[in-house]
């Protein structure tokens, strides 16, 4: 008899990971060194937008020890493709010139102007200071609004407009009733998404509506902060005439294409190695101008370079996330039922377009209508530059913004309506559904159970004496009043189908590609194109082979993150990897059992169709005791002494894997404060998750993944923010001014889980990367509008600092009215502009 | 984040670290904890051509009984003063405010002399032992002297250290059995310097409140005694502590910067008066 081993999927088994990030045995690009490497050093402008009037790296060359010193004169020609876009989400989208180092103009403050190689990474910073560059300040662009107002100065003169894209889906007529009125200069623009679309007629669903809740949301703009800065070690590799490129990325695949199109260097003649990368969020999805110019002086020089940014840098040249202006109104009748939902986006570009700046808007503009099934939405996004880092994907990436804005204002509705805020949601929800039913914006959600998730988390948080506690501390004055918020959520995971990425303007290639293989000594190589950063694939894979196959995980090798060990794939990003690189695994692993069956049945001298296979072992139908171990069979198979007429030997197994769909992991937070109505801190007392990602492979992994996400997320809501002054200077530009919150700040998360599976994929699983950040913000703001609602504060903009707190304290005792006051500071920009300094 | 080049020196005794000083002149900066100025080297916000470290100097490391006072050398860890049972029974605000300061790590480099001579008004300590009306020794080339806190703490980041002079030791006074305190520290984070601080020392006689000593902390360029709450407190019934607290913004010249604006720097100093005087008369 053979014995069903211990299945894997669904055990917490220990991260493989973990033993080499916690004994310091990681190999991060920082630790490679090679023969004859140099190090780049970046001369970063000073000023938001100016003219560079004059450029002398002659000083520089005379320091001992520096090797060169260029300009982007010198180098124009190295990078006809500049740094790329790879998003065109309009046909009228405005696309600027990327330069990796500047010719005439700086667009941001930390653009970069000139770049030093030197002996050590120390000569090459002192020698910057040798260079002589002079600037002629021009009065720069940092608002969005007074960005796209007539006669602004222009980030791209040659682009003549700062409008980057207009994007629209069902808006016919939305501006009647939106008092800001519309610029006309740019019609429509092409709706590319196939399933981001206007639906019904909001202009008839506001007119009928018993109640329209009209709000302005910021989003404000984010420094996504890996631990690992970003990293990179380009080289001429030994023997061939291309490049290596070794880089802190998330996308080694992907980068391996963007630079061959920015040098023009033949992509088969570039190998990108993505080592030990010490996390991303979005902000490692990008090929940056450091690593085209490393790569570029690499062959130029001949020589291995490495860059490695300071946190400094980091802050001022990584990408940022987030940066919307969202006006939003939201259409319901006196029972609360909702009637129609529009908004409008302003998205703050930055300086420059990265990978996929334009598309992140778009990725989260079908998400606005939430987990709610109502008629009519409507959606219009520019996109708009300023003299800014530029933004990108950041943990979310689109989703959080969107779940903020339909959660804010549902908490708006049950407060205008004098409802419960978990029973407006409940009057809206989408009934339970298992496949795939559309959305207001025509998105196809895969399965649902809404009502699940919340009516658990309103169990675990013991809701009815968080309402008496709350009652309570109202009258008697507590001087700490006590906030519940909700967030239910849903979002879009396993990007994606190709088609649809297609549509997205993102060009598609959602597919993922594994390649499963045994030895002839039964061991398991597993090649994935995902390319991990932190989610501990190398556990999780090995839990699915380790299943398929019937053997342990311990006999299983993940390997990734190298474009010569692993020829295909797309790289990790967007909770793509396990609903997408995962099934492709799960299909390898299923290809090499089918191959083994027939190995097996010739093995046996059985008929295949006879031949079982469980635990492990390929038995004949009804003789369990004749059996092979899948072992045997793939020492047979590579031997290949003996095997059925015709078969290639070796068990070596492939599957690219294109999904049909989109997976739609959802969730109910409750976040309970504690806001001290004197000062304006805001404790966060409990959090409670429930969260759907379908089956779970590996519960320890989610979990972290919901611990980080919740942090990241609450982070956005009460600490985090980037904060300009009106000259373009970053002000939060070190880890003292940037809030980082720490494991002080937390709470202990009360997780649950419910399980509704995807039918989208075999192993019906979801994603659940960014499920904590998307669900966070609202939770935490609602909870704190919660508590102060009796003060008659309507909203707190993020990030809840005390100041802001207490001002809105202030705002709304000085103003019987109550009218929802917005924080001058913030101005009208995604990014915080402090006046004066 | 890359420091300037800078030599590097060890003190192997405080005359030879007065010697040190006097041959590298302002070029040079003492090192204790460097965990002020070290980061500031980073960004290139300093860049001392030499740095002079006292980190060998371990009979700077003290805590002892002076009598009506305890003695601590200026080299003691934060980390140490939070652990000190001397300390804890006779002073505890300095045991309390040690273990508030930045994050673990900070604590277990940082020095009291180091925070003292650092001289940041944002910095916990200066309000704490201001509020105590603690004394600081200093040596330099001409001897000792004992310099009163209110007299040591003189503009942002200056104080009454000379160019070639140490700081030794810090003394404070024992506590006694009627005598409550408080620090009451505002942050966002538990690791930030304070948005705004409030160190209270009361003490009781006969229900009523015998004196409050109240130095407050980021409200302006040095720590700053809330004076005109402590006069309205000497002697008054506990209930006048609200009101009180109404004026202990007066004086003051808080800053705005991206944390808080000066409004709401004062308003907190007020809140944070009124709590820290009721926690220092219920301890």
């Amino acid at each position: 008899m053979t014995q069903a081993p211990e299945r894997y999927m669904g055990g917490g088994l220990p991260r493989k990971e973990d033993p080499n990030l916690v004994t310091g045995r990681a190999n991060w690009t920082d630790n490679i060194k090679l023969p004859g490497m140099v190090h780049l050093a970046m001369l970063r402008s000073p000023f938001a937008r100016a003219k560079v009037t004059k450029l002398d790296v002659s000083g520089a060359l005379e320091r001992p020890g520096v090797v060169g010193a260029f300009t982007g004169q010198e180098l124009a020609d190295q990078w006809p493709g500049g740094v790329p876009c790879g998003a065109q989400v309009s046909d009228q989208q405005k696309t600027p010139f990327f330069p990796p180092l500047v010719t005439d103009e700086v667009r941001h403050v930390g653009d970069v102007v000139a770049v030093v190689v030197a002996s050590d990474r120390y000569t090459a910073q002192d020698a910057l200071e040798a260079i002589v560059v002079d600037y002629d300040p021009l009065p720069p662009v940092v608002n969005m609004e007074a960005a796209l107002a007539e006669g602004a100065p222009l980030v791209h003169e040659d682009l003549g407009t700062n409008e980057c894209f207009k994007y629209t889906a069902g808006v016919e007529g939305m501006d009647e009733l939106f008092d800001a009125p519309d610029d006309t200069q740019q019609e429509g623009g092409g709706v590319r998404g196939p399933n981001v679309g206007g639906q019904g007629d909001t202009n008839e669903a506001l007119r009928r509506a018993d109640v329209v809740i009209k709000e302005r949301y910021i989003q404000q703009r984010l420094l996504p902060t890996a631990i690992e800065p970003r990293a990179v070690v380009a080289s001429p590799e030994p023997g061939h005439e291309g490049i290596v490129m070794y880089s802190s990325t998330q996308i080694p695949h992907l980068a391996k294409i963007v630079l061959s199109l920015s040098t023009g260097i033949p992509e088969n003649q570039i190998r990108v190695v993505a080592p030990d990368v010490g996390g991303g969020f979005g902000s490692k999805l990008n090929v940056y101008r450091e690593e085209i110019i490393a790569v570029v002086l690499a062959k130029k020089l001949g020589m291995p370079i490495k860059y490695v940014e300071d946190r400094s840098e980091n802050y001022q040249a990584t990408i940022h996330g987030r940066g919307q202006i969202q006006d939003i109104e939201l259409a319901a009748n006196s029972d609360g039922k909702i009637l129609g939902l529009r908004v409008k986006l302003l998205d703050d570009m930055g300086a420059y377009l990265q990978l996929l700046t334009p598309a992140i808007a778009i990725s989260g503009a079908a998400l606005f209508p939430g987990v709610y099934n109502f008629e009519n939405f409507a959606i219009e996004i520019k996109g708009v530059f300023t003299n800014l880092t530029p933004t990108d994907a950041y943990r979310g990436a689109g989703r959080p913004e969107a779940c903020y804005a339909i959660e804010r204002a549902m908490d708006s509705l049950a407060h205008e309506l004098g409802m419960d805020p978990a029973e407006v949601r409940r009057r809206n929800f989408f009934e339970p559904f298992d496949e795939p039913t559309a959305n207001p914006a025509g998105l196809e959600y895969d399965s649902f159970n809404l009502q699940g998730v919340l009516e658990r988390a309103i169990e675990l948080a013991d809701y009815e004496a968080l309402r008496q506690e709350q009652q309570r501390r109202r009258e008697s004055g507590d001087p700490v009043q006590l906030g519940i918020g909700f967030s239910t959520y849903t979002e879009i995971c396993g990007l994606g189908p190709s088609q649809a990425l297609a549509g997205l303007g993102i060009g598609g290639a959602g597919w993922e590609a594994a390649n499963v293989r045994m030895l002839v000594t039964g061991k398991v190589e597993v090649a994935t194109g995902t390319s991990p950063h932190g989610q501990g694939h190398e556990t999780s894979w090995s839990q699915i082979a380790a299943d398929v196959l019937g053997v342990t995980p311990d006999d299983v090798d993940v390997i990734h993150g190298d474009t010569d060990a692993v020829p295909f794939g797309r790289d990790t990003y967007g909770s793509r990897s396990l609903a997408v690189g995962g099934i492709a695994v799960y299909h390898a692993a299923n290809k090499v059992v089918e191959k083994g069956k027939k190995i097996a049945a010739h093995m046996l001298e059985a008929s295949e169709d006879d031949i079982e296979f469980e635990g492990g072992r390929f038995s004949v139908a009804g003789s369990p005791d004749q059996n092979v171990t899948i072992q045997d069979v793939a020492g047979a198979a590579y031997l290949a002494a003996s095997l059925p007429e015709g078969m290639e030997p070796v068990l070596n197994e492939t599957s690219i894997y294109d999904p049909p769909n989109f997976t739609f992991p959802f969730g109910a937070h409750i976040c309970v404060t504690e806001v001290d109505t004197e000062t304006g801190k805001v404790k966060l007392r409990d959090y409670i998750a429930v969260d759907d990602c379908g089956p779970v492979i590996n519960p320890t992994i989610v979990d972290g993944q919901l611990h980080g996400g919740l942090a990241q997320g609450i982070a956005q809501a009460l600490y985090e923010g980037v904060v300009y002054d009106e000259e373009g200077n970053l002000v939060t530009a070190s880890m003292v001014d940037y809030m980082i919150p720490g494991a002080p700040e937390l709470p202990n998360f009360t997780l649950d889980r419910t399980v509704t599976p995807s039918p989208s994929n075999p192993l019906g699983v979801k994603g659940v990367g960014e499920a904590g950040t998307i669900g966070a913000p609202p939770a935490v703001i609602n909870s704190i509008v919660d508590a102060l609602s009796p003060l008659g504060v309507k909203h707190v903009d993020m990030p809840a600092s005390p100041m802001r707190v207490w001002k809105a304290i202030q705002n709304a005792q000085g103003k019987q009215s109550g009218d929802r006051q917005i924080d001058a500071s913030l101005g009208a920009s995604g990014a915080d502009i402090r006046q004066g300094r | 984040m890359i420091p300037v080049a800078f030599d590097y020196e060890v003190a192997e005794s405080v005359d030879h670290a007065i010697e040190l000083l006097g041959q590298y002149g302002d070029e040079s900066k003492l090192l204790a904890g460097g965990h002020s100025l070290i980061p500031i080297m980073r960004l290139r916000l300093a860049a001392p051509s030499v740095l002079i470290d006292l980190g060998r100097l371990e009979n700077l490391r003290y805590v002892r009984d002076g009598g009506d006072h305890l003695k601590i050398g200026a080299l003691t860890r934060h980390r140490d003063l939070a652990f000190n049972d001397m300390v804890a029974e006779h002073c505890g605000i300095v045991g309390y405010t040690a273990g508030l300061l930045g994050d673990p790590s900070v604590q277990h480099r940082g020095t009291i002399g180091g925070t003292l001579s650092h001289g940041d008004a944002s910095g916990d300590m200066p309000s704490v032992i201001t509020a105590l009306e603690g004394s600081i020794v200093i040596q330099g080339p001409n001897g000792e002297r004992v310099v009163k806190a209110a007299d040591f703490f003189q503009d942002y980041m200056v104080t009454d250290l000379g160019e070639q002079e140490v700081v030794t030791e810090v003394r404070v006074p024992k506590l006694g059995q009627n005598t409550g305190w408080s620090y009451k520290k505002f942050a966002r984070r538990s690791q930030d310097w304070a948005m705004v601080g409030v160190a209270a020392v009361v003490e009781r006689s006969n229900g009523s409140i015998g004196s409050a000593r109240i130095a407050l902390t980021a409200m302006g360029a040095t720590p700053i005694r809330a004076t005109s709450v402590e006069q309205a407190l000497s002697g008054a019934s506990p209930d006048a502590v609200v009101e009180a607290a109404q004026s202990a913004d007066e004086g003051t010249s808080p800053a705005s910067d991206a944390a808080a604006s000066a409004e709401f720097r004062r308003h907190l100093a007020r809140v944070w008066t009124q709590r820290a005087v009721e926690e220092a008369l219920s301890r």
